[in-house]
């Protein structure tokens, strides 16, 4: 287990005060503070950790989120910003002694333009309710995490979000013009705006991917996109991790981007037939979800492309979808992987490390051998257009050891990851769960170069405590408790 | 002219920057000094340049990375892309011809002013393929942020902070960059509008229609002192050939309703972009500014009409978000430029010394941002060593 401070007992002791004085700045039930209450808070997506917090606050808008902040700054009491609770990896696990600043109340989407293809949302506003609100009109909000339909934008900024089809449009960091950003001493700054490329140090960059350690931001400017006439996917299953990887190359090599190229193992395979009898190879080893855009003929043009590319592969099958149904229910198994695998196994853990994807079929092998090593059966998804891997490691969580092994396990694939020249974490964001393995990535000097810049935007570590940031070496905050 | 540092690796480089820290000695950053003339001049006794760090350090294609040292000139890299069907995602300008400099960006130059041409409006900014960065802060440490994968959250992305801030967070030493295959093909699609309003309209459809258009211009009648008489927006499509004649084919159909509409293909489609992508058909006069002004799309033409109302004269790319403007180089054209801008961004790119010294050359941060702003600089540069004055005056 990753360890968590001792809250301060002086915020403890303060806990009625300190709810009276977040209820004079939200009124009605916006604060919550009876224990059964706070239970559903007590974790988020990464549902090993619990911690039930001191509080929770339900802001309405911008000037009620400063405010609490500038409270809390002002009194030294810890922070924890939630959207909807969905980080995998522990970003939104509360403290005892913090208060939760829950965005969900702002869900109000406040602007669209079409004609300048942006549209302005609080942080609240949940990561499908942005294309629901444009796609009558054909266009999309691009990054589309697994979990976009309870996500908020303002949890995907603050863990600059993926998807599946990142290779082609980019992650959140790429699909923002803007953000209202809020400092803990409660200073409201807009960042950005309607246009691209604010002049200047790039702030939005900076915070987009900041996991909560930099302020809090409740009002979001995206990019919207016109969506393509179409899409369509094609599967191809091989008889091994390298040939599929080598086919992968091809592709890429014959200069097609396909819109998403998603590797499935032979474990994920038969969990996702299982589940959605989705017409997956049951004898391959690794199978391809190859999507493409266009018109119909040049969905063909390019599928027929890709399908002779893979021919060359000694293939076990390859089925090039004939219709938007064909491809849904080619996506079926892929898209409930999750669920497949919380099926055959009472819990799991998903990973999220990025590798070269050339070293895709040793990473793999390797992985084959730990999953001996530690008793636990695993199951690999990868994005392998660019060479994230999810390998989702079965365990239960009832039985202690299986669950200490499991941490182990995920951990050693980690550290695999960045051995072969990749990193932690690709989209999920360090939160709790990949803290103490940032010392893998990253030496001392440039550990604490990071943090002497959160140390500029939050000079007594009060957002977001306890994440990201190893606590050995974590400066001693400027004021005192 | 300064004395020169020319470090010939990243550990004399670092030496050289540990140096200067604890002599409290400001330093001068550049690669080759291509850019030297964008925003204010650095006042300082020496000049630290990485062009001796050149050499690309890893190339693969099937990963669509590439690294190179921050020296390495720009052509070179575009060389090796291009051997292998690749090229750079937002094609960056060339910005020789606006400078009247002789010797090419270089990688660190280019990234640390994150400077992207047409191709942005489709596919991101320089920034946004910034995979990973080798630099030396100010205290002359070694530093490493984010990688060579193309999918990386780890820790805060120093990468994009270093990325636009002309060297004066750090300097750079490598950088690893996200490439793509470089189209098999390409066409433009030219509607004559009645000005550069309909024009921004006729952009606005393109880029509103499903058919992935890669650049979004407006050439205005009048752009440069001899140039065209009728007002011309510019559609690009790249992509598969017969992508290119199909998508080509029904995007003029679509366009129809805007004005004539003509369509120019290869060589020649080339040509026109990367024209505008280096301001080229301003013909800006050594003595004129220019500047670069980011706004929402629909807000480009009042910017070309605050131009000529201080006797200038602009153009528009990124679908009309992006005005490049030339015109006298006094204070009141720049104040009226910079208002024109309304909410979005005015730089000032290139202008005769003493207007650089005598204006804001990039907008003003509001109060709270200008004091983080510091801190950051003072977490990476506590002596504030590195270009100062290169963004802001006393900075």
């Amino acid at each position: 287990m990753i360890a968590l401070p001792a809250p301060k007992p002086g915020i403890l002791a303060r806990r009625e005060e300190i709810v009276a004085a977040l209820r004079a700045i939200v009124p009605g039930d916006g604060v919550i503070a009876d224990e059964t209450r706070l239970k559903p808070y007590e974790t988020d997506g990464l549902a090993a950790y619990r911690q039930v917090p001191l509080a929770v606050v339900l802001p309405d808008n911008t000037g009620q989120v400063a405010a609490v902040l500038r409270y809390c700054h002002g009194n030294g009491v810890r922070v924890v910003p939630r959207g909807a609770g969905t980080s995998l990896s522990g970003g939104a696990l509360p403290m005892a002694d913090a208060v939760v600043v829950g965005l969900m109340r702002m869900n109000r989407i406040l602007q669209i333009d079409l004609d300048d293809r942006f549209a302005v949302v609080e942080a609240g506003v949940t990561n499908i309710g942005i294309t629901r609100a444009v796609e009558d009109d054909g266009f999309f909000y691009a990054p589309d995490p697994s979990s976009q339909l309870a996500c908020m934008i303002g949890g995907n900024v603050m863990m600059n979000s993926g998807g599946a089809h990142c290779l082609k449009y980019g992650v959140t960091a790429n699909n923002l013009l803007g953000v209202t950003f809020v400092t803990i001493e409660g200073e409201v700054i807009e960042i950005g705006g309607a246009h691209l490329d604010a002049a200047g140090y790039d702030w939005l960059g900076l915070i987009t991917g900041s996991e909560g350690q930099l302020g809090i931001v409740t009002e979001v400017i995206v990019r919207i996109l016109r969506g393509p006439e179409g899409a369509r996917a094609m599967l191809a299953a091989f008889k091994g991790a390298e040939i599929a990887g080598a086919a992968v190359d091809a592709i890429i090599g014959s200069g097609i981007i396909p819109v998403a190229l998603e590797f499935m193992d032979r474990p994920c395979i038969h969990a996702c037939e299982a589940f959605a009898h989705a017409g997956y190879p049951l004898d391959a080893e690794a199978m391809l979800i190859i999507e493409v855009e266009g018109s119909v003929a040049e969905q063909d043009d390019l599928l027929a492309r890709i399908k002779a590319i893979c021919e060359r592969f000694d293939p076990i099958s390859l089925k090039v979808a004939e219709s938007a149904e064909q491809s849904l229910a080619i996506w079926k198994g892929r898209k409930g992987a999750f669920g497949a695998v919380g099926r055959i196994s009472p819990d799991y853990l998903c990973m999220d490390g990025t590798i070269p994807t050339s070293e895709l079929p040793f990473v793999l092998k390797r992985i084959g051998e730990m999953s001996e090593q530690y008793a636990l059966k695993v199951a690999n998804v990868f994005h392998a257009g660019d060479g994230n891997l999810h390998p989702l490691i079965m365990f239960d969580a009832n039985d202690p050891d299986s669950f200490r092994r499991a941490e182990e396990f995920g951990a050693a694939i980690l550290t695999l990851c960045v051995e072969v020249g990749g990193c932690l974490t690709g989209e999920h964001g360090v939160g709790v769960e990949k803290r103490d393995l940032m010392s893998v990535q990253f030496a001392p000097h440039e550990l604490d170069q990071q943090r002497r810049i959160k140390t500029a935007f939050d000079p007594q570590w009060l957002l977001n405590p306890s994440k990201v940031f190893p606590l050995e070496g974590a400066p001693v905050p400027l004021a005192a408790e | 002219m300064s004395d020169l540092l020319l470090p010939a690796d990243e550990a004399g480089l670092a030496a050289a920057v540990a140096a200067a820290h604890a002599a409290r000695e400001p330093i001068a950053v550049e690669g080759n000094g291509s850019k030297r003339g964008l925003l204010r001049p650095v006042q300082a006794a020496r000049t630290l340049s990485t062009r001796n760090l050149a050499g690309i350090t890893l190339y693969r294609p099937s990963e669509l990375v590439i690294s190179a040292r921050a020296g390495t000139p720009l052509p070179h890299i575009e060389a090796a892309l291009a051997e292998k069907g690749q090229h750079l995602i937002t094609e960056p300008p060339d910005t020789r011809a606006v400078f009247g400099t002789q010797a090419p960006a270089t990688l660190g130059g280019i990234v640390a002013a994150n400077l992207s041409g047409p191709r942005r409006i489709a596919w991101g900014a320089m920034r946004d393929h910034v995979l990973g960065i080798r630099f030396v802060n100010g205290e002359g440490e070694v530093l490493r942020s984010g990688g060579r994968v193309l999918k990386n959250v780890t820790g805060l992305d120093l990468c994009k902070l270093l990325a636009g801030s002309y060297g004066t967070l750090g300097v750079m030493t490598e950088i690893t960059l996200k490439v793509l295959p470089a189209p098999q093909a390409q066409a433009t699609i030219a509607v004559r509008v009645p000005d550069a309003a309909a024009g921004v309209r006729a952009l606005s459809a393109g880029l509103g229609s499903p058919y992935g258009v890669t650049g979004a211009a407006v050439v205005p009648a009048g752009a440069a002192p001899d140039g065209p008489a009728e007002t011309l927006a510019f559609l690009r499509i790249e992509d598969f050939a017969p992508s290119v004649a199909y998508r080509t084919g029904r995007l003029a159909e679509d366009l129809a309703p805007h004005g004539a509409v003509q369509v120019i293909e290869g060589a020649e489609s080339r040509a026109l972009w990367t024209s505008i992508r280096d301001a080229l058909p301003l013909g800006a006069r050594a003595e004129e500014a220019l500047w670069r002004v980011s706004v929402r799309p629909s807000a480009g033409p009042g910017v070309l009409e605050a131009a000529r109302a201080i006797g200038g004269r602009g153009l528009l790319d990124w679908g009309g978000g992006l005005a490049w403007v030339a015109g006298p180089a006094v204070p009141a054209a720049h104040d009226a430029i910079a208002a024109a801008a309304g909410g979005g961004t005015c730089t000032l790119f290139r202008a005769p010394e003493a207007l650089r010294l005598a204006v804001a050359v990039l907008p003003e941060e509001p109060a709270p941002l200008a004091a983080i702003g510091r801190r950051v600089k003072a977490a990476l540069d506590p002596r504030g060593i590195l270009n100062p004055g290169r963004m802001r005056a006393g900075a």
